[in-house]
């Protein structure tokens, strides 16, 4: 479930992956957001 | 491009990965209340429109994990006490307390805000008073100041089946505020139980939980006396005409066996965590026991009544 804390100092490609991963994590529930406000409008118009 | 080390210090460090944040929206916590508040919602009988439906729930669950999320905020203290809970994202030092409350916050308002536009407004009202209830009353206000704690804030995790039945009918009746006593009589049998073979963890952190401030042996008697309302809870529903046979023998027949392991725990004498096996039994039934209730409940009023 969690992410594992890596040892010694961080680098620059940790940060570069950890941000990676939380922008499509973040484009994902976005993308799932406009689709869940589009079929609630249809739902509302219907 | 080239990896420059950067020192590691508690506030520059990796930032939370999304993992951490779902993790601290309590995802098993999540389980048993939206299955509850989908249970509360499929026993009223409406016909509501499949889209708001999942968004009358899928707000619940967003609604549940970000009091969780503002549940570790506040408790990262406790949470790194104890054994069970420091491999959190906040005690284990994965993620800023910082970032924490502003999920939290923003997760909750975002699912109010969505339950009483898309929903309505009454379900987005309860809504708001679980979170705040759990937050506000238990988390900060009770848990660590009354071994009530549970007794009093079991009420935030009963509101589910409340807001599932608003949310399809706009109305609260009689048969959810039922679903919502039964989830409140059953925590504290349910967390004592826990509590019970966990006592040092919650002695060792300070919590006041029942075993720690009372003793074993008033926490295993309080286990027994709170089964005996919770199983009337239970049968009423059914004794009151608002369900059919299949939900009122079932219900008998599982509180009878509730009542039976409540039983063993208020007449065990033991006092090695590890050989509480009566207490683990309730606590594991217990589990069990609300789970098969809502189901049984949402079979009998759609298929059978």
């Amino acid at each position: 479930m969690t992410a594992p804390l890596p040892d010694g100092p961080i680098t620059d490609a940790e940060i570069r992956k950890r941000q990676r991963s939380r922008a499509l994590a973040m484009a994902l529930v976005l993308g799932g957001l406009v689709i869940l406000f589009y079929a609630i409008s249809i739902a509302k118009m219907a | 491009m080239a990896s420059h080390p950067i020192a590691r210090s508690p506030v520059d460090r990796l930032p939370a990965d999304w993992r951490d944040f779902l993790a601290l929206t309590k995802p098993r916590v999540m389980t048993l209340v939206v299955f509850t508040a989908l249970c509360g919602l499929l026993a009223a009988r409406v016909p509501i429109h499949p889209v708001i439906a999942f968004t009358a729930i899928l707000c619940v669950a967003l609604g549940a994990g970000a009091a969780g999320a503002l549940n570790q905020w506040y408790e990262a203290d406790l949470d790194a006490a104890m054994r069970r809970t420091a491999r959190r994202p906040l005690p284990a030092g994965r993620m800023d307390r910082q970032a924490a409350l502003h999920f939290g916050v923003g997760l909750a308002a975002f699912s109010v805000l969505l339950m009483g536009l898309a929903v309505n407004v009454l379900a987005a009202a309860i809504l708001a008073v679980s979170i705040l209830f759990y937050v506000m009353i238990y988390t900060v206000w009770l848990k660590r100041r009354t071994p009530q704690n549970i007794v009093i804030g079991g009420a935030a995790g009963a509101f589910p089946p409340l807001i599932g039945w608003a949310a399809a009918t706009g109305r609260v009746e009689a048969l959810p505020v039922l679903l919502f006593a039964l989830i409140f009589l059953w925590t504290p049998p349910h967390f004592w139980a826990l509590s019970l073979f966990v006592r040092s963890d919650y002695a060792n952190a300070g919590v006041p939980m029942m075993p720690v401030v009372a003793g074993t042996r008033a926490t295993r008697i309080q286990v027994f006396l709170y089964s005996l309302p919770m199983a009337a809870a239970a049968v009423a529903p059914w004794a009151l005409g608002l369900t059919g046979v299949l939900y009122g023998v079932t219900a008998v027949a599982l509180t009878a066996a509730f009542l039976a392991l409540a039983a063993q725990v208020s007449l065990s004498r033991e006092t090695d965590p590890a050989l509480m096996r009566p207490e683990r039994r309730l606590f594991g039934y217990s589990v069990f026991y609300l789970f098969a209730m809502f189901a049984v409940l949402v079979v009998d009023r759609m298929v059978i009544a």
